[in-house]
């Protein structure tokens, strides 16, 4: 048999040509583009009472300056809501150039074109906008008391109310023998790509076709959304997904403004143009996440089990609402994790504020509900004097249970039912690896020599996988190379060696053999996108049903050359041959020439293929069940998504002087069911790790109350370097293979990032003995903390 | 306003003539003028460090430094470091034995910095090679697996 490739911890294929510097992101191509730049609006709320470009109009190089006045038709329409839900009653979403009014910082309100980006920006700062400046709502207090509107036709600045119930709450609570309260909060942070965004497009005047290049999540939603806005057939735009240098959620929002503008001006000039974004437009004109404030009761017997737990909550989604409601929904639902909640209600207020706009950012919203939920579990510890570990096993859903039924509404529309999972068994291999029970022994002897330390846990449960659908397609060439393609997007993830590992197996090629293309429309034209940790489950399960059709095929027409039973067949390194039968045999090249009856000896393979009689003379010579070609095309479409696991423990020591935390240790107990390359999970939760450490302790959009982002740079907002990350993060897989796919994998993305807030703070308090409410925490508000507590 | 000056920058020992404006970055110049576009931009503000470049063998940054004021230095940039026979250098290689890229956007930076880094110190330890790479940001890797390819690129240069 042939190496199986599932489950090896085989380097990337994508890698050779990155570290040759041979990658080719966006800003890479188009070296004969048009330069686009942007004149965004300095203020958070303003009407504009004055375009004034004369200024520009003498500077060199200058092509053309849009307003806009000058968006035809459905380009002056307001950009699409992606995600209506029927509760989302006051969706708003802006326009690709802003028409009277300005509503955050960063809002683009003229799209300046020239020959290179150095004289985009000189003419865009010659262009003078005169504003009246309207009041600011920042932050969640000030869009719920409401003194000002965002928008002057949505009340209250509210534009969605959503409640999800399971059981009696209210009862619950008056019955329950103790009931505690908790207000919580987390911040504003983002997905800070290192790569920002960028678009280039041609327009291709003879053909009447538009090319288009995006830095992207998905190429396909692009696709759609260009077509719409600039009346073009969908056949007529191909989107090519490029290089992308990370995504983490800000690039599945779309479209963007540019990418519907960048599009528009190169058919309008006849020339290629090109946007790429700064850093600074980045931090004010991309997307944030995670501003959430959450007010808890909770009800619990004397065991610490849960009788009824009550969360009101409020989203602060920004100055537009284009992405939906994902994030609060999947804080609602996701609030839960491995827990039985008793009675359970949960309603939040999605909340319009003069910031920039919120879409997900790795984790969406989960971050925010395990930071609740794990807050609530060692709330509920302190209170009844048992140990945290203790609380949380008694509420686990134990692995009898499963599937596990929540009752409630999972993001993607369909019941929240987890399909596998074993919670206790985790939480034991994590209390193992971290010493749980050895600790006090640990702070004692740390205490003795006059330091700080503390322990904290934290656990997660993680929707992955949600539909509605991906697929993949498997070609076999004469030449015995497999190409296959899948239309979501890749930004890092190792997707063309992930999926040439499942391919190289199923068709028993050698995995040199395989090459796979993501994200490009015109190899692949139905796909969602690359979010939600779907990729591997989605895709993975997509082309790995793909390679089974295309064996299949190619076993049936190897069998009519070699005069044998295909079950009596096998591939391996490319070759066709009967079990047990030396010397028959035939390639898979040879099998592809067969497959087509046009066969022109242009290759090897082709001449090969003259030995052996194929067809039935009887039958047309390609049967109208069948098609010519060697390949196999498949969609995978999971009934629900498919729920992955984990927890994490960290123990952290405190400074007693400076109030500074540091992380001690870092583990991770993680179940993604099975595992097709494990070095590439590992990479993900240590990436995961890292923005999960960054959330807890350095990093916030520092917005001012006129909603300047006083941080907008990476000089002020503190992105981890390599000495504010664990200088380790030990890891222990537990594979509980999901139910829901023919791989039984589960997706790991985001797993890395959700519970790390939760974690740092339970082991803060626990190092501190204060109780924390609020995240991320910085040396300087611990000190407080502190100062508060000593002076009561 | 654009007037253009006459220079020649050496990149990866190649003399190559040009003719940009004074206020051209050396970011800009290698990545559209020279079209050597490995060297990225991640914040053009000097603090992520993915447009690192060797300028006789020191790292910088070259989105701070002007083009035309690095004629007759010698500049290597991420096409420049593997060996002659085209083979990846000791640090390239370690860093994809040891998966230290994910995205790939901020690799050339931290591939010049190690470079020049175990030059100065071809022996470091863990700590030491944490500090190496500690002036340049990572989004994707949570910093782990670079330092271990630092550590794996020290070894392959033995
Ligand atoms: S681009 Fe030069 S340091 Fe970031
Ligand atoms: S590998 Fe993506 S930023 Fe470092």
């Amino acid at each position: 048999m042939s190496t199986r490739w599932f489950g090896q911890p085989i380097p990337r294929v994508e890698d050779e040509r990155l570290l040759r510097g041979a990658g080719a992101y966006l800003d890479d191509l188009g070296h004969d583009a048009l330069a686009a730049a942007f004149v965004r609006s300095p203020h958070a709320h303003a009407r504009i009472t004055d375009v004034d470009v004369s200024a520009a109009l003498d500077v060199e190089g200058l092509v053309a300056i849009y307003t806009y006045d000058d968006l035809p038709d459905r380009l002056a329409e307001p950009l699409p809501l992606l995600i209506p839900h029927p509760t989302l009653t006051h969706g708003r979403t802006p326009y690709a150039l802003a028409r009277d009014k300005v509503h955050h910082v960063g809002a683009p309100v003229a799209m300046v074109v020239a020959e290179d980006r150095y004289l985009a920006e000189d003419a865009a700062e010659r262009i003078a906008v005169r504003y009246e400046p309207l009041p600011a709502v920042v932050g969640i207090a000030a869009a719920r008391a409401a003194a000002h509107l965002v928008h002057e036709d949505v009340p209250g600045n509210l534009a969605a109310r959503m409640t999800q119930s399971t059981g009696d709450v209210d009862a619950a609570l008056a019955a329950a023998p103790h009931v505690l309260s908790l207000d919580l909060a987390i911040e504003r942070s983002a997905s800070t790509p290192l790569e920002g965004r960028g678009v280039l497009a041609r327009w291709d005047a003879e053909a009447r076709r538009m090319r288009i290049w995006s830095s992207t999540q998905t190429s396909t939603g692009v696709r759609a959304a260009v077509a719409a806005k600039l009346d073009l057939p969908l056949v007529d735009v191909d989107v090519i997904t490029p290089d992308v240098g990370g995504g983490f959620g800000v690039k599945i929002m779309h479209p963007w403004p540019e990418e519907v503008l960048v599009p528009w001006a190169a058919r309008l000039l006849a020339r290629p143009v090109k946007f790429v974004e700064d850093r600074r437009e980045h931090f004010v004109a991309s997307a944030h996440e995670r501003g959430q404030l959450h007010s808890v009761r909770v009800g619990f017997d004397d065991d610490g089990r849960l009788l009824g737990l009550d969360v009101r909550f409020w989203h602060d989604h920004g100055a537009f609402i284009p992405y939906g409601l994902i994030v609060p929904i999947i804080t609602s639902t996701q609030l839960l994790g491995p827990y039985k909640p008793g009675a359970y209600r949960v309603t939040f207020d999605s909340l319009y504020t003069n910031t920039v706009i919120v879409t997900p950012y790795r984790g969406a919203g989960r971050p925010q509900g395990v930071f609740v939920m794990e807050r609530v579990m060692d709330a509920i510890a302190r209170e009844l004097g048992l140990d945290r570990t203790t609380v949380r096993e008694r509420n686990f859903i134990e692995p009898h249970e499963m599937p596990y039924d929540h009752g409630l509404v999972f993001q993607d529309g369909r019941p929240l039912i987890y399909d596998s999972g074993d919670f206790p068994a985790s939480l034991a291999k994590l209390k193992q690896l971290v010493g749980w029970d050895d600790f006090e022994q640990a702070r004692e002897t740390a205490r003795a020599e006059g330091r700080r330390i503390g322990i904290g846990l934290a656990c997660y449960v993680e929707g992955t996988g949600v539909g509605p659908y991906e697929g993949g397609h498997v070609v076999i060439e004469t030449s015995g190379k497999v190409k296959v393609a899948t239309g979501l997007t890749s930004q890092g993830q190792g997707h063309q060696t992930v999926f040439a590992q499942i391919v190289a197996d199923e068709l028993g090629v050698p995995l040199d053999d395989v090459e796979v293309v993501t994200g490009d429309t015109r190899r692949f034209g139905y796909a969602v996108g690359t979010f939600a940790s779907r990729a591997a489950v989605m895709s993975g399960s997509a082309i790995a049903l793909a390679a089974r059709a295309a064996k299949e095929k190619a076993l049936r027409v190897a069998g009519d050359a070699l005069e044998a039973n295909p079950d009596d067949l096998e591939i391996v390194d490319g070759v066709v041959r009967v079990v047990g039968a030396p010397g028959a045999e035939i390639s898979l090249g040879t099998v592809a020439v067969l497959s087509n009856p046009l066969r022109y000896a242009f290759d090897t393979a082709a001449q090969a293929a003259t030995q052996f009689a194929s067809g039935d003379p009887a039958k047309p010579p390609v049967p109208e069940d069948d098609e010519p070609g060697l390949e196999g095309r498949d969609y995978f479409s999971p009934m629900q998504s498919t729920f992955a696991n984990g927890m994490h423990a960290v123990v952290v020591e405190t400074d007693p002087d400076t109030a500074e935390v540091k992380i001690l240790r870092y583990c991770v107990v993680h179940d993604c069911g099975t595992l097709i390359n494990p070095r590439i999970v590992e990479g993900q939760i240590h990436g995961g790790v890292a923005q999960g450490v960054a959330g807890a302790l350095y990093e916030r959009m520092a917005y001012d109350d006129a909603g300047q982002l006083q941080n907008a740079s990476f000089m002020d907002f503190l992105m981890p370097y390599a000495s504010e990350v664990p200088s380790s993060v030990e890891i222990d897989h537990l594979e509980t293979p999901s139910p829901m796919n023919p791989l039984g994998i589960k997706g790991a993305g985001e797993a890395g990032v959700i519970p790390g807030a939760a974690a740092i703070a339970s082991a803060i308090e626990d190092a501190e003995g204060i109780v924390l409410t609020s995240m991320p925490i910085s040396p300087s508000e611990l000190w407080e903390l502190r100062r508060s507590k000593e002076t009561g | 306003m654009s007037e253009l000056i006459d220079v020649v920058l050496t990149v990866n020992g190649v003399p190559r003539p040009l003719s940009i404006p004074a206020r051209r970055l050396l970011s800009d110049c290698l990545r559209h003028d020279l079209r050597l576009t490995g060297t990225h931009v991640g914040c053009e503000h000097g603090v992520c460090g993915a447009c690192t470049v060797l300028v006789d063998g020191l790292p910088m940054r070259s989105c701070l430094l002007l083009a035309v004021s690095v004629e007759g230095n010698d500049i290597t940039t991420v096409e420049g470091l593997a060996e002659p026979d085209g083979a990846l250098s000791a640090v390239q290689q370690a860093f994809r034995d040891c998966h230290g890229l994910q995205c790939g956007f901020c690799t050339p930076g931290f591939l010049t910095t190690v470079t020049a880094g175990l030059r100065d110190n071809p022996d470091p330890d863990e700590q030491q090679a944490r500090d190496m790479i500690g002036g340049n940001l990572c989004r994707c890797t949570g910093y782990q697996n670079i330092v271990r390819a630092v550590l794996r690129a020290a070894e392959l240069a033995r």
